[in-house]
Parts: C-alpha cells; sequence; structure tokens
C-alpha cells in the first residue's frame, strides 16, 4: 500500500516541478517547494479521498506550502530577485522565439503571486477555472479576474506598455 | 425572435482563449473579433503566452527528478527529522568534513554510522587512484560485462549491477574487486567520448541502514554517497552536482527500492 502512495505521487511529481519552476523561478528553490509537497503529501495521507483526483489535492499542499514560504521570506530582510536568478528557465532558448520566451520568463517574476499562480494552475497545468478556485481556495470569480488581471499584465509587459517597476498610485 | 446576443466580456476572451466556452457562445465571441481587430489582437496575445509558457516550463516535464524529490527518499529521510538532508547536506558534509583536510568525515558528524563514514573517502581514492591508469584502469573489461557482474555479485554475496549511464554519455570501461575493512568492494569505471571518468563504488553496509544521499565536493570532484540496504555507495566524478544526482538516482533506481 505504501509503495502505492509513492508511485501515485511520483507520477505527479514532473508536472508539480514544472509548476513549482514557473512559479518561483529558480531550481533549487522550486525543487525544495515540491520536496516539502510531497514530505507533507505522505505524512496527510490519510485525508486524501480516494474518489478525489490526486492532481488537485497535491497541487493544494503545494501553494498552500508556498504561501507559507512567501510569509516567512517576507519577514526575512532580503528577498531573491526572480529576474536575476540565471536559473529561472528549464533551458535556456538562445535562437528563433528565445528572446520573446526570455522576455516572457522576465515579465511573468513580474506579476504579483496571486496572478502568476491562477496564469499558471490555468495556462500551464491546464486546470480547469473550478479546479484552480479549489486550489487556491478563493471563488472562481476571483480566479477568473486573477486570470485576466495577470495576462493583461503580461501581455503590456511584452509590449512595452508598462514598465516593470511601474506602480499605477491613482 | 433573434435575440440579442450578450455583449462579451473580457471573462468570455478569457474562455475563448482556453476553450471552455459553449458552441453557440464560441461562435458569438468569433464574430465580436471579426469585428473587433483589439480585441482580437488580445486574444491572439494570450494565446502566444500559453504557447510561450508551454515552451519555457514543458522541457522540466523531461528532466529526470532528482532522488531526493520522491516518495521512497523523503519518507527515508524526513527533512525535519535529519538535518543533513539535500542543501543541508551539502553543507553540513562540507563543514564535518573538513573541505582542504581531505574527504575523511569525523566522529561528530556520523557517530553511529562507520561505514557512512569510511565511504566517501574510500570511494574518493578508488576514484583517485583507478582514473588516472591508462593501460590498466580495470580489471575485467566492458567487453565481458555479464562475466564482471556475475563475478562481483558472487564475490559480494549480493546481486551486483552495472547501471546504464548512458543517458549521461557515460559508457561502462569495466570494473575490478576491491576490499573495505576485511570485506569485498568494487568498482565500476565509466567514461564519456572525451574521457571524463566517472567512479561507481559499493562495498557491504554490514548495518544495514538506509540513508539519503550525502553530496561532498572537493576541487571539482563531487561525490555523492548513501547506504541503501545491504549495500553503501558512493559514486565520483568531475561533474556538477546536478547532473551527479540524477546519476546517483539514477543507480540508486538500478538497485531497486
Amino acid at each position: 500500500m505504501t509503495s502505492d502512495r509513492a508511485r501515485l505521487i511520483e507520477e505527479q511529481i514532473p508536472s508539480l516541478r514544472r509548476y513549482a519552476r514557473a512559479l518561483v523561478g529558480a531550481r533549487g528553490d522550486a525543487d525544495d517547494l515540491v520536496h516539502d509537497c510531497v514530505e507533507r503529501a505522505l505524512s496527510r495521507w490519510h485525508l486524501w479521498r480516494p474518489d478525489r483526483d490526486l492532481r488537485p489535492w497535491l497541487f493544494t499542499i503545494m501553494h498552500n506550502q508556498f504561501i507559507s514560504q512567501r510569509r516567512k521570506a517576507a519577514r526575512r530582510p532580503a528577498p531573491v530577485a526572480l529576474k536575476d536568478d540565471a536559473d529561472y528557465t528549464a533551458t535556456a532558448p538562445t535562437q528563433g522565439g528565445g528572446l520573446l520566451l526570455q522576455e516572457l520568463a522576465g515579465a511573468l517574476a513580474e506579476l504579483a503571486d496571486d496572478q502568476r499562480a491562477a496564469v499558471l494552475l490555468i495556462g500551464l497545468e491546464g486546470f480547469s477555472y473550478d479546479e484552480a478556485a479549489g486550489i487556491l481556495g478563493v471563488p472562481r470569480g476571483t480566479v477568473t479576474s486573477r486570470l485576466a488581471r495577470g495576462r493583461e499584465r503580461l501581455r503590456r509587459l511584452m509590449a512595452g506598455e508598462e514598465g516593470p517597476v511601474l506602480r499605477r498610485v491613482k | 425572435m433573434t435575440a440579442e446576443p450578450q455583449r462579451i466580456t473580457d471573462d468570455d476572451l478569457h474562455a475563448f482563449v482556453d476553450g471552455v466556452l459553449p458552441p453557440a457562445r464560441r461562435s458569438e465571441v468569433e464574430a465580436w473579433l471579426a469585428a473587433n481587430p483589439d480585441d482580437a489582437a488580445r486574444v491572439g496575445a494570450y494565446r502566444q503566452q500559453k504557447e510561450g509558457l508551454s515552451a519555457l516550463f514543458d522541457p522540466v516535464l523531461g528532466e529526470p527528478v532528482p532522488p531526493r524529490l520522491t516518495p521512497d527518499v523523503v519518507r527515508m529521510s524526513r527533512r525535519s527529522a535529519t538535518v543533513w538532508l539535500g542543501r543541508a547536506a551539502a553543507g553540513l558534509a562540507l563543514t564535518g568534513v573538513g573541505f582542504g583536510g581531505g574527504w575523511f568525515a569525523s566522529e561528530a558528524v556520523f557517530p553511529r554510522m562507520p561505514t557512512l563514514r569510511a565511504l566517501a573517502s574510500e570511494g574518493v581514492s578508488a576514484h583517485k587512484v583507478y582514473t588516472v591508469e591508462v593501460r590498466h584502469p580495470v580489471e575485467v573489461d566492458a567487453s565481458q560485462q555479464q562475466h564482471l557482474v556475475t563475478w562481483l555479485s558472487k564475490r559480494m554475496g549480493r546481486p551486483i549491477v552495472a547501471p546504464d549511464l548512458s543517458p549521461y554519455g557515460f559508457k561502462l570501461v569495466g570494473g575490478r574487486l576491491l576490499h573495505a575493512d576485511n570485506l569485498p568492494a568494487c568498482q565500476f569505471m565509466y567514461e564519456t567520448d572525451n574521457g571524463e571518468r566517472l567512479t561507481l563504488y559499493i562495498r557491504i553496509n554490514p548495518d544495514n541502514q538506509e540513508t539519503a544521499f550525502r553530496i561532498v565536493e572537493q576541487n571539482g570532484l563531487t561525490a555523492h554517497y548513501w547506504l541503501h540496504g545491504p549495500l553503501a555507495f558512493a559514486v565520483i566524478g568531475e561533474i556538477g552536482r546536478d547532473r551527479m544526482e540524477q546519476v546517483a538516482h539514477t543507480i540508486y533506481t538500478a538497485f531497486g527500492s
């Protein structure tokens, strides 16, 4: 039974890693997040109901870990600059659309955490709006609005309509 | 009779991009986009974002999973309980081992694991002694691989395999029998086309414990080592830590989990 559990979780690790990498940037930090998620999933296995999909459950755990790490990090003096991390992408594209992809990676790092999470869960991981709402623990309407704001901000950053450090003070 | 189509909202545009609109609404959005180039351009940009995110991050799916993330390894080495897992391990092992002074871990670091304490230094010695050999790097070469693993399995009293490391560019050169603490030990040597050599050192683990992966780095050499039931393993080479971690996981898996 325990090896079943290990196998089920193991199947999801590649996509957990993909999401974590896109969410936090640096490879080491992303893998730490996945590690903590796997550890927690193992210790809370009794809370998983087999009639429900494992994947959203694991993503929910990882999201909660992410939030609590962010809170801890916020109390530390020096925040990590996502943008400057050379490790940001899995592959460093060097030709073709490479430059645009690098810009996209940079713009993604500029997004607020909650917008980035919505954009990635739906656009990269293919979760439905309802599943994403469940993972993030917010109403569906909040997810769709974070998605819309996140994508629009990405578009404006990529189009040069908005500088990375611009703060709208209205 | 014909109902006025509902106004197209931002949510509609995103649902359109994500392919989750009912067919009737989808047609309405398509008609709207045909007449509103600004919105059509936004939709195009959102679609490009999605494609771009996949191009950026899908390659992660194809990366070998670092061993420290697999449930079996996580379970065996709960981070909260063991101070030296993962990155903490590297730091602790480095201070414990003494960066400049050699590979010998102190009693304080691994108090009850004599095999573990000796493992990295034995493996590194084996690596240093034999990888510089040009004419006789191994006792039995890879052309007799079956004979080699049968012989070593017999002498070690355990099934020994030569893990396939070709995905990392390392081809088996061969192996040899060694000894440690009056017990048999053995090593396999691997080599890339560029002549980079890698050593897998295996010895008996009389106490039969399990540990997480430990890492030591010195002068460009990286060693990963761990205890896995009846056997103790160290893999040593001049390759980066990430690649070595993947190699170590492949070896771990080859010896059953």
